[in-house]
């Protein structure tokens, strides 16, 4: 407000201050935005005789998620789930076991740099691509099936655990680590006794919770070919069984709900 | 206890109890036992050939990849607009239709924590749990394949994400800020204004962003199912084995998420 | 005994924490160190067991020259000083046995450490300490149910229990009240003595440095200013380490009638002026 025109006859007038000061910026970004919208709202195609159309087979869908199949494709469900499952199970323990010493590694405050750049190095690679494509590629070396599935999960996990890992320890009270140092304790005795207790609660959960992403993403993962319950619920659309794809995706969602509320109990125990 | 008398009255001090030992030791060999058993079934069917074969195939397909095919940037353009598009419009669609449902989950704003707040939360719960790709699986099989479709299945997959951190975000403010609001008269709607909205902007703001940058990467290959962008441009050239067109996808998905993620960054600097 | 000669300290922003310090303390002594936040304080006393790595200087453990060792002798020295931190820098998560146990981790393997089996000598000892401290009963409880005064005294035996020939403590009682932080300052002073253990309390509350440490070392902007007897700390020595203010009403709330201790800041020429 400005205060230089201080009299006893004016009034004051207050407005609430705009969240950007300078007009120029402001409306230069209103308008861009609303450019923006218009130019790719419009440069979409939609062919609307197409949705209307569409709105028929959603409304089947819809039916098919209330009045689920389960009887008709039952083998196939089964065989799906238990690929999806165990490669879970066995790409979250295997993502876990190397993503520990990463993580250590990737921790400013205890590697040593040339460790710290060789495993940040490992983390930026594992992140940088969706697990879809990774899942190309190791289905294009190692043929299709769950081992690529399990494979691709694995290096998914290395990346997302070791990153929150590092970051974790990172954030540690440095005090605590102090104190065990002045002791005299070694490098490996201040991992055991001021780093791993200050971690570990957040490394189980982060683990909990990889280990639902890990059943999500091998649901997706089926469709390019690496196994799972992907693939069975790929089959089913292509097929336009949409009381089978919504069993498919009932089951899904119930496995993804009891490991949620599952995990959090675990979680408290951590504590 | 772990701290015990010895029989000459000594104190004997023990990390864990014998039964917490115990304990221990059984539930590692059960989660060992678990492993083998799932790698077992897991691996089953697996042709161990081509995985013997993989270093071989690797190199095979790393030597097609490079270098990589330049020109092809050329037919990029279009589908990277798309890409962007689908990322934004998508995030845009599923906060309009996010914010409502996070008001009506949240213990302290929703209606009824009886009727209400179950309906809330199984919409999150559904919207989370299927993959924006299973998403874009189902619409494209409904509306057709297109932009469209993976612009509804990215607003679909984004709303569960984003109603359940906002959620999360107004069940933790500060109840003496919107009490101070409540003695001044206000009515339900002004505290929403004074009390609650200025509290969870900046949590809003954050998780907008946030889930922009993760639809960014996510759109990048919803093309794989025929949902429009980069993906499409990526199928095809896996179809025809054009590795030299894939690497150069490769790298204009990379750099479009290295960009958003740098954008996002800056926007959140700025905002918080 | 602890010798300090010519410490220095630049840290690689440019700010010289210390210029040059030297003093010494004879065994059992226990010295307060006192000065303004930035003086340097923490700095020197961390640059005494190298976790703060010094530029120049020597400091001497009974004749070991401490700043020359190479990673394994000063592991070997560190376990030798004890160390006790503001706002007590226990491993929150671990029982208070496991915190006073870890001041062993310079004597035993790391498997040992690991597994957490501790020689028999060692786990003695620690009762004996948490039975000193008044902890016996909390042996198994985690560290962060612990109240500000019990986690300090867990700190206390955690520095204990390493047999240290010298105590180094940061700011014992910065988070504690006023009963808690006399009780804290008089168990130390008492264990030093009991011990014949030198020891230097950096501390910001000058009347209760007055009151129990045995001499007392100002540190102004990284040079020492002051070093003598509680007594000698007149106004203008406060006002040399602190700069200007007016140290008369500094005395005024301090007469806990509960306190049988003798009160060195009676001697104490500002004390007259209550």
């Amino acid at each position: 407000m400005t205060t230089d025109q201080i009299s006893t006859t004016t009034t004051y007038v207050w407005r609430k201050q705009p969240f950007i000061k300078s007009p120029v910026t402001r409306w230069g970004l209103y308008i861009g935005a609303l450019a923006y919208l218009l130019l790719a709202a419009f440069s979409v195609p939609v062919n609307w005789a197409r949705v209307w159309e569409g709105l028929d087979r959603g409304w089947r869908f819809v039916e098919g998620f209330l009045v689920p199949d389960f009887a008709s494709r039952w083998g196939d469900i089964v065989i799906g789930m238990q690929e999806s499952l165990t490669m879970t199970v066995t790409s979250t323990v295997v993502g876990i076991l190397i993503s520990i010493p990463i993580g250590i590694g990737a921790a400013r405050n205890i590697a040593p740099a040339p460790v710290y750049a060789i495993c940040r190095g490992v983390i930026a690679l594992s992140r940088s691509f969706q697990e879809i494509i990774i899942a190309i590629l190791f289905v294009a070396m190692f043929g299709f099936g769950p081992f690529a599935g399990f494979l691709t999960l694995s290096f998914a996990t290395i990346g997302f655990l070791s990153k929150l890992l590092a970051e974790d320890i990172e954030d540690i009270d440095e005090s605590q680590t102090e104190a065990i140092r002045s002791t005299g304790g070694g490098w490996w005795q201040i991992v055991n006794y001021a780093i791993q207790p200050q971690v570990m609660p957040r490394l189980i959960g982060l683990s909990l919770y990889r280990l639902d992403i890990n059943f999500r993403e091998s649901a997706v993962i089926g469709i390019v070919g690496a196994g799972g319950i992907g693939a069975t619920l790929n089959t089913a659309i292509d097929r336009y069984e949409y009381d089978t794809a919504g069993a498919i995706l009932i089951v899904i969602i119930l496995i993804v709900m009891v490991a949620e509320y599952s995990s959090g109990y675990v979680r408290k125990w951590a504590q | 206890m772990p701290i015990t008398k010895s029989e000459n009255g000594a104190a004997v001090w023990t990390h864990r109890t014998p039964k917490a030992r115990i304990v221990m030791w059984v539930g590692w060999l059960l989660l060992v036992a678990l492993f083998i058993f799932c790698w077992q079934v897991m691996t089953e069917g697996t042709i161990w050939f081509f995985v013997y074969d993989a270093p071989r195939q690797a190199a095979d397909i790393g030597s097609r990849m490079f270098p990589p095919k330049w020109s092809y940037m050329d037919e990029l353009w279009w589908p990277l607009w798309d890409t962007i598009n689908i990322a934004t419009l998508g995030t845009l669609l599923a906060v309009i239709m996010a914010v409502p449902v996070a008001f009506l989950a949240a213990r302290n704003t929703t209606p009824s924590t009886k009727f209400v707040r179950p309906v809330a939360l199984f919409i999150i719960v559904a919207s989370r749990s299927i993959n924006a790709l299973i998403w874009g699986l189902l619409l494209v099989a409904i509306i057709g394949p297109g932009v469209f479709a993976g612009i509804i299945a990215i607003a679909l997959r984004s709303i569960g994400f984003i109603a359940k951190l906002l959620y999360e975000a107004i069940e933790e403010i500060d109840e003496t800020q919107i009490e101070a609001i409540n003695a001044t008269g206000a009515s339900a709607m002004q505290r929403l204004d004074y009390g609650i909205t200025p509290q969870i902007t900046p949590a809003f703001a954050g998780i907008t962003l946030f889930r922009w940058d993760i639809n960014i990467r996510e759109s990048t290959v919803l093309g794989l199912v025929g949902a429009g962008g980069l993906g499409l441009k990526l199928q095809a050239s896996i179809n025809v084995l054009a590795w030299g067109q894939v690497t150069t996808i490769f790298i204009v998905i990379l750099a479009t998420v290295l960009v958003s993620e740098w954008v996002s960054a800056k926007v959140r600097h700025s905002l918080i | 005994m602890l010798r300090v000669d010519n410490l220095r300290k630049r840290y690689r922003t440019g700010d010289e924490a210390l210029k040059g310090v030297s003093f010494s303390v004879p065994d059992g002594e226990v010295v307060g160190l006192i000065g303004p936040s930035g003086a340097g304080k923490s700095t020197l006393i961390r640059c005494i067991n190298r976790l703060v790595e010094p530029n120049d200087g020597d400091v001497f453990l009974n004749e070991l020259n401490v700043t020359k060792l190479g990673r394994g002798d000063l592991k070997r020295a560190r376990r030798r000083i004890g160390m006790i931190f503001q706002e007590y820098a226990l491993v929150e998560r671990l029982s208070v046995m496991e915190n006073v146990l870890s001041g062993r981790l310079g004597y035993v393997s790391f498997w040992q450490s690991f597994t957490r089996r501790f020689p028999q000598s060692d786990v003695d000892k620690a009762f004996s300490l948490l039975e000193r401290v008044g902890l016996t009963d909390h042996a198994d409880k985690r560290a962060d149910a612990l109240s500000g005064g019990q986690r300090q005294r867990v700190g206390i035996a955690r520095a204990l229990e390493q047999d240290p020939e010298l105590l180094l403590i940061d700011e014992p009682t910065a988070s504690l009240d006023p009963k808690t932080s006399r009780q804290i300052m008089r168990l130390i002073t008492e264990i030093c003595r009991e011990r014949n253990l030198p020891a230097i309390i950096n501390i910001h509350d000058v009347p209760l440095a007055q009151a129990f440490v045995d001499r007392i070392v100002g540190l102004q902007e990284g040079e020492v200013v002051f070093d003598g007897p509680p007594s000698d700390l007149t106004e203008d020595v406060l006002t040399r380490i602190y700069g200007e203010e007016d140290w008369t009403t500094m005395h005024g709330d301090q007469d806990e009638p509960e306190d049988t201790h003798p009160h060195p800041a009676r001697n104490d020429p500002t004390a007259e002026l209550v």
